[in-house]
């Protein structure tokens, strides 16, 4: 088949690589592809059309679909960006031979000088969860009832129960309720929500709606159409308390819990991922562990800010031309460790110069300290819901150090 | 005594609100941004109201976000008005839809274009 | 498929399941006039979509029983049948192991069973042998039997198959069609259904679940059903290959036990379980299901986890009085055949089961003249199986196979507008004849897109799709009042 040959390749066309192929553009990239399976770019915005978008990048709070706009029309000035919507890649192989499916053009096949990984994430769905139960029509996650209702117009219920209290979740119980669907309760399975604290402020107070902390579903039912769910208070073990368990009617269950970052197509090129994000092991440069294949935004690990996904993205197109001009084998860096109370750090591998990690804490804790190698930060509160920036600017890093260690450290402790 | 807890920053200060004859007293806030979100919340809180209105021969909805904050307790009353709104094709990007919304003297504008 | 006030038939087969598709589909080579209904909206979505689909070797059947024979014979016509309907099938062999060395003695007797129903090719193995065939079984396993013959299907995508194969060949599929009565004359039987009436002169009872209450509309009260559930439980893809052979441990009283099954799709599934209820509506899963499933497949596969859990569903077994199938006519009428109380192997010996209700029904005095243009073909697209210069072919030629709707498997909006030509009418049609909303997301990305095909194809409002037949509405209505676009529309279509 006759490959035909591209500078670089952006896959998908969301914040992440909208962000990347202008970054690459501006950096002399003579001949970008930005493709997107969606018949539109933007990603997950269009949908998103509440506001809190863009208070870093633009100092102003966007809607979804504003945030989008804004790098759609900065596209607009880079005729070598070509944006393929309805393009889907099917197969991405570690020498960059990038395969597509598209009704305008068919099956293409590619071969990139570089390739940008912005795929995404996807929702984890009911069966990840093993809520037993039926199986009837109104199980929705998050995601789709936002399609549904904000993009194709539906009205997916009249009743609903939110399982997961993180921002999705949130959302759409504001959403929902604007629309005249009674929200019933949102119950979350840990002691705390994953949510920023304005979103339970202006989703769910304003509304009156419900916050079972530490609760669970135990069991869905309705034969044809969800009739409702069973939901319990969890023990220490996160066990259901099998005597308290009570009945709340729905006609509609939305999930929201969890992302994980879609890695089908890294997988295939041999990225190596890491298993405390799912996404790829990248460096300073947002470079993965196959030469010439970067990734950036959420595919990487989850974000809670997209102003964050677009900084990203803008490393990863400058990164990503730098290696198409001048063929030079990339470094890898050197690795960072997680410590006490750490589920996460991006980037995994650090260059001298520099760098903003994006941690994230395993659970809440307060008066802290942030230890960065010996950078040392004081943290009033942390919580996993809400990423902690840091940004380590000391060339000492990349030359002297084995690895640089990272952790929340209780006030009070010394440690050098 | 009114409690609320404040969205500005990621602390979430618990803060108590009194209102005296001199003016609103608030305590529990760890900065001067706490004081004026109080202050606000307490007295006459207001909201962005986002949601989507229905394009005239098109089955795609089109996002619209009130140009600024709305008061709270006229959100359903707004929504009202927003369900039975119908455009026009074509729509620029910050045009409004809707003058004076709800009668609260904000426009409701796109937040996206339409061709 | 809307019926007149009486339709005239000559075999009238009164459910679509396995058994009444297989007994469809060969009855369809002959000039006979063939009708086949079902109660549900589809046809496999009473048992048949449920099951586990193993095609058994024949090692466990008690020797002299139709269930030994007609799963043997059964086993045999697979691989044809499979490449002539395009259904999912393979012959991934079986396995049936020993937990420990006390059970090695059990193993030995089913060995001999095995060899008295006739299988040929059984192999014993030893520990090493087993490790060595399936290096990720556990170490502890004692010892196995290697049975080739064994093999896996999709159930549901075999139903389809054989019912679009024999309605192609003139059989008459009528849906949502519940008998209600059935008027036994002379010469012929009188059926009220749902949709009207039918005259027919021979009937077969393949009812599954509710065979019992078939024959008891004519008075038959010969044998009894009972359901028993069962629950399986989904993994991820990733596990691919993990496990080659179906593995059996060894059966108990009530049934062949909690299997490793490699799906042809590639999931790794366990179960089933096997509890009887009380209800023939009763299909949750249950927390202790589960727990049963995973305690169970753990001991044989040790590298299962539930976060690589992707999916959960049960489904209902027609337990009968009777330790075997229920085959032959009724003791009321010669001309009622029953295919009765057809558990496992009941999907294994469905085509041979109708090879044999053929015979029957020439026994009862059908006559049958075989077509001279019966077409046993029954093509099917499948965009993710062809290879790159096919795929670029057919997107070429029609470009609805090149847009993908199910990111996750694969399916261009081209094969769900098949699966809705090809008789899905629902959510969960598509899905089964797709496979799309079965990969990792769960229908999450492609479910949106699905109802609006759907709704394009059916020529119905999104609110009227519904996920398996009525009552399962997906949707509560448009958001905001269509009545202008709708009535736009349709200025444009009478201008």
């Amino acid at each position: 088949m006759r490959e035909v040959p591209v500078e670089l390749l952006v896959i998908g066309a969301g914040p992440a690589g909208l962000a990347a192929a202008l970054s690459a553009a501006k950096e002399g990239c003579k001949d970008i592809i930005l493709v997107d399976r969606l018949n539109e770019p933007g990603g997950i915005l269009p949908q998103c059309i509440h506001n809190g978008f863009g208070l870093r990048f633009f100092k102003q709070e966007l809607t979804g679909p504003e945030y989008a706009q804004r790098f759609i029309n900065f596209l607009a000035a880079y005729p070598q960006v070509k944006i393929k919507t309805g393009t889907m890649v099917i197969e991405l192989t570690r020498d960059r031979l990038a395969y597509t499916l598209s009704s305008r053009e068919g099956l293409c096949c590619y071969r990139a000088q570089a390739v940008i990984l912005s795929m995404g994430c996807r929702e984890r769905p009911r069966g990840a969860v093993n809520i037993p139960g039926t199986r009837p029509a109104g199980i929705y996650t998050a995601g789709t009832i936002q399609r549904l209702m904000n993009i194709e117009g539906y009205l997916p219920g009249r009743e609903a129960v939110i399982l997961g209290s993180g921002d999705i979740g949130l959302i759409m119980a504001r959403r929902l309720t604007l629309e005249g669907v009674k929200v019933r309760a949102v119950l979350e399975l840990l002691p705390y929500s994953t949510g920023l604290t304005r979103n339970i402020v202006q989703c769910l107070d304003d509304y009156d709606i419900p916050l079972y902390l530490k609760h669970t579903v135990t069991e869905i039912y309705g034969e044809k159409r969800l009739a409702g769910i069973k939901a319990a208070p969890v023990d220490d073990q996160l066990q259901p308390i099998k005597d308290k368990v009570f009945a709340l009617n729905c006609d509609t269950l939305v999930l929201s819990v969890g992302l994980i970052p879609e890695n089908e197509l890294s997988s295939t090129a041999e990225v190596t991922l890491d298993p405390a994000t799912n996404g790829p092991v990248v460096n300073s440069l947002y470079q993965t562990t196959v030469p010439g294949i970067f990734a950036c935004g959420n595919v990487v690990h989850v974000h809670d800010l997209v102003d964050d996904v677009s900084e990203e993205g803008r490393i990863a197109g400058r990164a990503a031309a730098a290696f198409i001009r001048e063929k030079i084998t990339p470094r890898t860096g050197v690795s960072v460790k997680p410590g006490r109370n750490i589920r996460s750090v991006v980037p995994q591998k650090v260059l001298a110069g520099e760098t903003t990690l994006y941690i994230r804490a395993k659970f809440p804790e307060k008066d802290l300290f942030l230890q960065v190698g010996s950078d040392r930060v004081k943290q009033r509160v942390v919580t996993p819901g809400e990423t902690i920036r840091h940004t380590i600017n000391d060339d000492k890093f990349a030359k002297n150090v084995p690895h640089i260690a990272v952790s929340l450290e209780k006030g009070g402790e010394n440690h050098a | 005594m009114p409690e609320l807890t404040c969205v500005i920053c990621p602390l979430g200060c618990r803060l108590s609100v009194t209102l005296t004859p001199e003016g609103v007293q608030v305590s529990g806030n760890s900065c001067p941004r706490g004081k004026a979100y109080a202050i606000e919340e307490i007295t006459a809180p207001k909201r962005i109201l986002t949601a989507v209105i229905k394009v005239k021969g098109r089955d795609q909805l089109l996002p619209v976000r009130t140009a600024t904050v709305i008061p709270k307790e006229l959100l359903f009353t707004a929504m009202e008005e927003i369900k039975k709104l119908t455009v026009t094709p074509p729509v620029n990007m910050d045009e409004v839809v809707m003058a004076n919304l709800a009668g609260t003297g904000v426009d409701l504008v796109a937040t996206k274009p339409v061709a | 498929m809307i019926l007149v006030a009486v339709k005239e038939t000559d075999v009238l087969i009164i459910g679509a399941g396995i058994v009444g598709a297989a007994l469809a589909r060969e009855l369809s080579r002959y000039k006979t006039r063939v009708m086949i209904v079902d109660k549900e909206i589809d046809v496999s979505f009473g048992t048949s979509k449920a099951n586990s689909g193993i095609v058994h070797s024949g090692i466990h059947d008690h020797p002299g029983t139709l269930k030994a024979r007609l799963c043997l014979r059964g086993n045999r016509l697979f691989p044809e049948l499979a490449a002539k309907l395009n259904f999912l099938y393979k012959q991934n062999g079986a396995v049936i192991v020993c937990r420990n060395k006390e059970e090695i003695p059990a193993l030995e007797k089913l060995y001999d069973n095995g060899k008295l129903n006739g299988l040929t090719g059984l192999r014993r193995l030893t520990k090493e042998e087993l490790l060595h065939m399936e290096p990720h079984l556990s170490p502890d396993l004692a010892a196995a039997i290697y049975a080739p013959s064994g093999g896996t299907v999709v159930p549901f995508d075999m139903v389809f198959a054989l019912v679009e194969n024999a309605v192609a060949n003139g059989v008459c599929l009528s849906l949502l069609t519940e008998v209600q009565k059935i008027m036994p004359g002379r010469e012929d039987f009188l059926v009220q259904t749902g949709q009207g009436l039918i005259r027919t002169a021979y009937l077969v009872n393949a009812a599954g679940l509710h065979a019992a209450e078939v024959a008891g509309m004519i008075k038959d009260e010969s044998f009894s059903i009972y359901p028993r559930k069962g629950e399986e439980y989904l993994f991820d893809r990733k596990l691919e290959g993990m496990v080659h052979s179906t593995v059996f441990p060894l059966p108990d009283k009530i049934s062949k036990g909690i299997l490793l099954i490699p799906t042809v799709d590639g999931n790794i599934m366990i179960g089933p379980t096997a509890h009887r209820v009380n209800s023939f509506n009763e299909l949750s899963t249950s927390a202790s299901g589960w727990q049963e499933v995973f305690a169970s497949a753990g001991v044989l596969a040790p590298f299962l986890r539930p976060a690589d859990l992707i999916a959960s569903f049960a489904g209902l077994r027609a337990g009968s009085n009777s330790d075997d199938f229920i085959i032959g006519p009724s003791p009321v009428s010669p001309r009622f055949i029953h295919a009765a109380g057809i558990e496992s192997p009941g999907l294994t010996a469905a085509p041979a089961i109708a090879e044999y209700l053929v015979e029957l029904l020439k026994e009862a005095g059908l006559k049958l003249k075989e077509k001279s243009d019966f077409n046993p073909l029954r093509p099917v697209v499948r965009l993710r199986e062809f290879d790159r210069e096919t795929q670029k072919q057919l997107a070429a030629e029609n470009p609805a196979y090149a847009n993908i709707v199910c990111r996750c498997e694969l399916v261009s909006e081209g094969e769900i507008r098949d699966a809705v030509r090809r008789g899905a009418s629902t959510l969960d049609g598509v899905k089964l004849r797709t496979r799309s909303g079965m990969g990792r997301c769960q229908g999450s990305f492609c479910t949106p897109q699905i109802i609006k095909i759907l709704g394009e194809e059916l020529k119905k409002a999104p609110a009227e799709i519904t996920k398996n037949g009525p009552g399962s509405f997906l949707l509560a209505g448009w958001l905001r009042n269509r009545d202008e676009a709708v009535a736009e529309k349709e200025e444009k279509l009478n201008a």
